[in-house]
């Protein structure tokens, strides 16, 4: 028997999509910035001063996207919780190479499971410290524009600690490897639409997963 | 012979009522004071007696000197300095040898508490302190006598305040800034030279309030480097509009635009360079056609380079690789790993369907 499962409450895919947006204008603002690609033809044009400010709005969106899903690792269904991304729950080490066999071709079906793979989780959890680091330089370096202690606070700190131009470099680096990250999240979730049959592509917008009743 | 205040030793150089008051109205606004202080400023200099001063000079390259003896006629500023400092200044001092070594003793001695000290270059602290020495004794033995019994100390350029060019990777003779050397009260005052005007407002700070000027968590004063480069840049305008230099000479460079892409470090450095400017207000890098190269801020020779590039390099890899090359490359390998999957895949699935 076929049964519907509810496993990606709203708050889970209203962040997904916020962040899909917000890396996509981050990146690409983010990279204007750092070397700006069109130049104006006259004084009177505001590209960089638009970049940045969609950069800004978009950071702020992306900063408060990340702290619903904190929240809602707490107060959110089993497969939002923070447990998931426990790297030393039990079973999960025997989970990842399960999953990393079918990967690589050495299993021909997917282990059976609703929520996160357990190589999700692992790599989840590196994106979230990423996202922090990201979020943390980036405010350190608005920080220079904008004085206040807000801004000191939500990251200004760090510029007593690193050279603006370190967190600089870091904060252009991640930038790369969440692209990187996106292509083969991507990729992975048609992958294993195809061999779970589960409905997982469809899940990230309508919450709802087709699984195997046991 | 020291004279009774400033503007009487200022008159007898031929400086006038109106060029002094001048001088007054412009060390208000360095100071970024209301123009109503500036006759309390006129009444501290005609009144106060002039302090002391002693310049020492230890790892650097007399560039700060320089900076103050470059004038092309002599300004009240560099007067004013020039009568401050008759005491010692080993580059520009008359006396020699062991004279000069008894004139700065004497200053700590008979003005102990009253005198200022004016630090140019950094102090060695590797091996003993050997690797700079004036009169057979090291830099840190003097500098810990003289700074010790001042009324404050001024470190003036970036390798008095934070060890500058000497104390850049790898360090080799373990150079430090005055105030990690000596501590106590240390204004920083850095630049590479020093703004001369920073040095006269700071002064001049003193002789009308009692006290010193403000700090910020580096030791600068507020009023010198408590803004950003790029937020008063002239050139600000071309930033935000997108018009940017792209090579040295180009069209946007002959018409002044920003230099953002040619690695101006003016986001990321502090300084009342676009006010202030240099050399009585003649110019300074930007307006030059030069982008800032943020000297003024701590390891700047290694924070800050490459000069004429937005990013540092990524350590770890070679010069020409930048930080978009190598991240370019990582979201290329993914994509290429994520093809050779999916074409693994489907072959896999072909041969399962046909069996």
């Amino acid at each position: 028997m076929l049964k519907r499962v509810y496993v990606w409450e709203f708050p889970v895919r209203l962040t997904h999509w916020i962040n899909v947006l917000g890396i996509a204008s981050l990146s690409i603002t983010g990279y204007y910035i750092g070397n700006p690609f069109v130049h104006a033809v006259s004084t009177d044009q505001y590209i960089m001063g638009w970049m940045r400010f969609i950069h800004f709005v978009a950071a702020y969106l992306f900063a408060v996207s990340f702290l619903i899903r904190i929240y809602w690792s707490l107060a959110g269904n089993k497969y939002a919780s923070w447990r998931v991304f426990n790297p030393f729950s039990a079973g999960k080490f025997k989970e990842l190479k399960e999953i990393t066999k079918f990967y690589l071709f050495m299993k021909k079906e997917p282990p059976t499971g609703v929520g996160h793979t357990a190589c999700a989780t692992y790599v989840y959890l590196g994106l979230f410290i990423l996202f922090i680091v990201e979020i943390l330089t980036g405010f350190a370096l608005y920080s220079q524009s904008h004085v206040g202690f807000l801004w000191k606070l939500m990251g200004g700190w760090m510029l007593s600690l690193f050279s603006a131009q370190t967190l600089r470099l870091y904060h252009h680096l991640i930038m790369w490897l969440i692209i990187a990250f996106s292509i083969a999240h991507v990729y992975i979730g048609w992958l294993l639409d195809r061999a779970e049959r589960s409905g997982i592509m469809s899940s990230i917008f309508s919450g709802y997963k087709t699984v195997e009743e046991e | 012979m020291q004279d009774d205040n400033l503007f009487a030793g200022l008159s007898r150089r031929g400086v006038s009522r109106r060029d002094f008051m001048k001088f007054c109205t412009a060390m208000a606004a360095t100071l970024a004071l209301p123009s109503s202080f500036v006759s309390q400023i006129a009444e501290a200099l005609e009144k106060k007696q002039k302090p002391y001063l002693v310049w020492l000079e230890y790892q650097d390259c007399a560039g700060d000197t320089e900076a103050l003896l470059r004038a092309n006629k002599p300004t009240v500023a560099e007067i004013v300095l020039d009568i401050l400092s008759v005491d010692y200044h080993e580059t520009i001092m008359a006396a020699a040898g062991k004279q000069a070594e008894k004139s700065l003793m004497d200053v700590v001695k008979n003005h102990k508490g009253k005198y200022f000290v004016v630090v140019e270059g950094s102090i060695p602290l590797k091996d003993g302190g050997v690797y700079c020495c004036v009169g057979g004794k090291a830099a840190i033995d003097i500098a810990k006598e003289v700074c010790g019994n001042a009324l404050a100390t001024i470190a003036v350029g970036t390798c008095a305040a934070y060890g500058g060019l000497p104390a850049a990777n790898p360090n080799p003779t373990g150079a430090v800034g005055v105030k990690e050397a000596v501590g106590g009260t240390v204004v920083n005052l850095p630049g590479c030279p020093v703004n001369v005007e920073n040095i006269t407002a700071t002064i001049v700070h003193y002789l009308t309030f009692g006290s010193l000027p403000t700090l910020d968590g580096l030791g600068r004063p507020y009023f010198g480097f408590g803004k950003r480069i790029h937020d008063n840049c002239e050139r600000r305008a071309h930033f935000d509009a997108g018009q940017f230099v792209r090579k040295w000479g180009d069209e946007g460079h002959r018409l002044g635009w920003c230099l953002y892409e040619m690695g101006c470090k003016g986001p990321a450095a502090y300084q009342n360079c676009p006010t202030m400017k240099y050399n009585e207000k003649t110019s300074w890098p930007v307006q030059a056609g030069h982008g800032c190269i943020g000297c003024a801020t701590p390891n700047f020779w290694d924070t800050m380079t490459p000069f004429y590039k937005r990013l540092p390099k990524v350590p770890g890899f070679g010069v020409e690789t930048t930080a978009d090359k190598i991240g370019l490359g990582i979201a290329a390998a993914a994509a290429a790993g994520v093809a050779a999957h999916a074409i693994a895949s489907s072959t896999k699935k072909k041969e399962s369907e046909e069996k």
